[in-house]
Order: structure tokens, then C-alpha cells, then sequence
């Protein structure tokens, strides 16, 4: 089993709604008055995943004040990977004092699979009405932290001045997603 | 008889052509060859678990694995998760970690 082709540059954002590590719902179309929305497969299990993790994190909150929303997903088998079970993604969470913003479970893999999310990481930008503006990597290099997840900061500068990223699409790089036998 | 090397990769885990470039690197430098080095793939569960795969990129110097697994790594077809000695975390063991695996048991060649 695999994913699917998923979405392009410009599409709309498939609708979804999904449980945080606390069991609260969060829904993509909650996002309406932002001015972009940052969707990001990760996991616990991945070194690539842990590798940008610091990074991403660090957006987040440098976006945060500009109304910027993240949502994180884990779609991977926690059977074959109980270290990202849904129980897994609560401790980790706890333990490290809170995440900027939720984590949440797409247990079916539906979600993954009508974007074509394809490795942890793999992060999908959206413009305020909902159209997709960047895919891939957050950088150029998981082992340089330097880079600070510039690819994803330049996309969301462009989005955030109502230009077009120059850099829409990148392949993403990391784990691939643990789909169901 | 030379140091037995080998790495042994999964292609769900992108790093393992870093890790067999590193390593051609490490072994050139400790006066091994590259056919020296056994490539092998890792194509399902039951091959991971005949073969005690912890995880995408393993590489083993006359039998030991250069970083050893913890207990809680769950082995199987899965990316390996390293720590370096500067404490990060990367899909690709240290080089430093390979590079006093191949040097040690050169040593222990010699002597042998």
C-alpha cells in the first residue's frame, strides 16, 4: 500500500479533521483568517523527523505572531511503529513541555493519502484561501541546522506578501510514511 | 585476513548512499578496498529479522555494529536514528564512530 498522487501547486486543501495528542479535533477550515497555514507530516520514530524537528519548531513560533498556523501529522501504522502511537505522540509531547502547535493522529492514513504525503517530514504551505503554495523539504540539508527551514521561511514570506514562492516545490526528504498492509 | 565490512541498507531510508559514500571514504583512508565492503539490501521483515537488521543504514566491522543498537530501537525496515557525538540526531552514524571501527580492527589485523 502507498499513497496517492495527491495535490499540485494551486490546488485547494483537502478538508480534514483530526485528533491532537489531547483528543481535541482540529480541522483544517479552521484556519480561515489565516494568511497561511503550514501542514508538515513528522513522527516520532524518524531521524529525519527528529533531525528537523528543533527547526520547525522554531518557525512556528518565529511565524506565530504573524498569524501563521501550523498543524503537525502523524499518519504512520502504529502497529508496526508502536513508537508513533497515538499514546507515544501524547508522552512525547508531555515531555518535551508542549509543542507550538498540535500533533495530531491520522490513524485511517485518509488525510496522507488525499495530499500525497509521501516522508516524514514532508511540508505543504497554504495561501489564506486555502491554495497550496510550497511542498517539500523545510531545507536543503537535515544535518545543518544552520539553514534554520529556509526553504519554508521563504515560502511563507512570499505567501504572507501575496507573492508567489520562487522555490514552489522541492522534493521532500526523510522517512517514508509507514502506510497499512 | 582483512576486516570483514559491511552495510547493510533498506530502500525505504534515503541516508544509505551517504553512509556507503562515507564509508568507501573511511575504508580508503585505512587502506581497504572498496570490494572490500559488502552491499547488501534488506527487502522484507523476514530478511531484517534473519540478519538482526536494526535499521536503515548498519554498517559492521568484522561482525559489530559501529554504533550498537539500544533496547529500544525496534530493528525491522526502519531508518536508523544516530547520535552524533555532538549530540545531534541524523540518519547517518558519525564519522567518527566508523572511522575508529575500520582503524581498530585494522590494528587488530596486524597484530593478529
Amino acid at each position: 500500500m502507498s499513497g496517492s498522487d495527491g495535490i499540485d501547486i494551486g490546488d485547494a486543501a483537502p478538508e480534514f479533521e483530526l485528533p491532537h495528542v489531547d483528543g481535541e479535533l482540529h480541522r483544517l477550515a479552521g484556519a480561515d483568517d489565516a494568511p497561511a497555514t503550514v501542514v508538515y507530516w513528522t513522527c516520532n520514530h524518524c531521524p529525519y523527523a527528529l533531525a528537523w524537528h528543533d527547526r520547525l519548531h522554531d518557525v512556528a513560533r518565529d511565524y506565530a505572531g504573524r498569524g501563521v498556523r501550523f498543524l503537525a501529522i502523524n499518519s504512520n501504522d502504529a502497529e508496526r511503529h508502536p513508537a508513533d502511537s497515538p499514546e507515544a505522540m501524547r508522552r512525547r509531547v508531555e515531555v518535551e513541555g508542549g509543542w507550538p502547535h498540535p500533533y495530531l493522529y491520522d490513524e485511517t492514513q485518509d488525510v496522507a493519502r488525499a495530499f500525497g504525503a509521501e516522508r516524514t517530514p514532508d511540508v505543504f504551505v497554504f495561501d489564506g484561501e486555502g491554495r497550496l503554495r510550497y511542498r517539500g523539504a523545510p531545507d536543503a540539508d537535515y544535518d545543518d541546522a544552520s539553514l534554520q527551514a529556509g526553504w519554508l521561511r521563504e515560502a511563507l514570506d512570499a505567501v504572507l506578501e501575496g507573492r508567489e514562492p520562487d522555490r514552489p516545490r522541492t522534493d521532500p526528504v526523510g522517512c517514508t510514511i509507514k502506510w497499512r498492509d | 585476513m582483512p576486516p570483514q565490512v559491511e552495510l547493510l541498507w533498506w530502500e525505504g531510508c534515503p541516508s544509505w548512499q551517504q553512509a556507503l559514500e562515507m564509508l568507501r571514504d573511511e575504508a580508503a583512508g585505512v587502506g581497504l578496498a572498496a570490494d572490500a565492503i559488502d552491499v547488501i539490501e534488506i527487502t522484507s521483515e523476514a530478511d531484517a529479522a534473519g540478519r538482526g537488521f536494526p535499521g536503515s543504514p548498519t554498517i559492521r566491522v568484522d561482525g559489530e555494529d559501529i554504533q550498537p543498537p539500544g533496547p529500544d530501537e525496534p530493528g525491522g525496515l526502519t531508518c536508523r536514528v544516530y547520535r552524533r557525538r555532538d549530540g545531534s540526531v541524523s540518519p547517518l552514524p558519525d564519522r567518527e564512530d566508523l572511522r575508529e571501527a575500520l582503524q581498530r580492527a585494522v590494528r587488530e589485523e596486524a597484530v593478529g
